[in-house]
């Protein structure tokens, strides 16, 4: 998939709309026997590797699953805690499944609300009169592209940096915002879009499997 | 095209060097906090694009940019953040950055005993191979344009 994510934000920084639609991360299941060389801890609910990069395993990527089953944050799915059951030699031979984490719906709040303010403070330290904000970032693995309309509702899509007409995407974006959200009599300006969160992706999928 | 600044920041945040060529807005606070801004605003696109990156990253944020301007940044391991400001016709230029760091600034900072690291950069060596390297650019012109 050429597009990875689309997020609408507000004008005070909230996000109101979010969709995902890139294939899964790479993942690495391998089996394990005790003592585990590799140092994993606890960071922001999930256990993620600290030390021990190799094989496809990297630094920051957290734990999945454990043979075969998903673990929930910090928890296995039995509700024992991962570190204690990784720690305990009798559970081993194990197969846990490393990769990169996923965004909780938390996290995306936080980060729709930084990229808000980062805008905003790219326009203030522009070195040139009458600039915007960040309208395009770009790393080696994505670029994200933003859209701001006159009414300060930001449209961001983060897809891949070989990806052309964006920008004809995010207008089109713009244009059923306005055609599903805000002729729906029962919408409340600057609030989550749920409802429409069906019509929305319908139309949003066709565009994004064109691209 | 044109050069409209640069940054040159240490692991801690201090600014080592910072210089203008053709800069029309000044950012409207004093110099001190312009750079404690910029630097602020570096990490925390860092871990933003972090966080969001769908792969696993290699060299991390490359750049960004405005309707007026491009802002081109390269990080060393050891830290050090190289920041430029041109405008928007300028392509990728991470070797040039890279340039900066490891022919100008390790040439004749770090590998000098009498400039102190982790402050501002003093040497008047540095400052005027630093803005004759930047003028002699491709992308630079003279005319501020």
């Amino acid at each position: 998939m050429a597009i990875f994510s689309v997020y609408v934000v507000n004008k005070a920084g909230g996000l109101i709309y979010q969709l995902d639609s890139y294939a899964p991360r790479a993942e690495a299941e391998k089996t394990f026997s005790y003592p585990l060389d590799l140092l994993l801890k606890l960071h922001d609910e999930r256990v993620l590797v600290a030390f021990g990069q190799r094989d496809g395993i990297r630094v920051g990527h957290a734990v999945l699953a454990i043979n075969g089953m998903d673990v929930n944050g910090k928890y296995t799915a039995d509700g024992k805690e991962v570190l204690e059951y990784l720690g305990n030699s009798a559970n081993y031979p194990v197969s846990i499944r490393f990769g990169r984490p996923r965004l909780t719906s938390n996290e995306k709040l936080m980060l729709a609300s930084m990229f808000h303010s980062l805008f905003a403070i790219g326009s203030q330290l522009s070195p040139e009169q009458g600039s915007s904000g960040i309208e395009m970032l770009e790393t080696d693995t994505f670029k994200l592209h933003c859209f701001q309309t006159l009414t300060g509702i930001k449209f961001v899509v983060l897809a891949d940096p070989r990806q052309a007409g964006i920008d004809s995407l995010l207008r089109k974006i713009y244009e059923i915002y306005s055609d599903f959200a805000l002729k729906n009599p029962f919408y409340s300006l600057e609030m989550p879009i749920r409802f429409i969160a069906g019509a929305l992706c319908l139309h949003t999928n066709p565009l994004l499997q064109e691209t | 095209m044109t050069v409209h600044n640069l940054y040159l920041f240490d692991r801690n945040g201090v600014c080592l060097h910072y210089s203008e060529w053709h800069r029309k807005k000044q950012a409207g606070i004093p110099k001190e906090e312009e750079y404690k801004l910029m630097y602020g605003m570096l990490f925390s696109i860092r871990s933003f694009v972090s966080k969001m990156s769908p792969l696993d990253m290699k060299d991390g944020f490359l750049s960004f940019q405005t309707s007026r301007y491009k802002l081109h940044y390269y990080e060393t391991p050891t830290g050090i953040k190289v920041v430029m400001n041109t405008d928007l016709g300028v392509g990728p230029i991470r070797d040039v950055l890279h340039h900066i760091y490891s022919a100008l600034y390790v040439e004749l900072v770090v590998k000098n005993p009498l400039c102190p690291l982790g402050q501002t950069v003093q040497s008047e060596l540095f400052r005027s191979r630093l803005d004759s390297y930047i003028r002699s650019l491709p992308f630079f012109s003279a005319r501020a344009g």
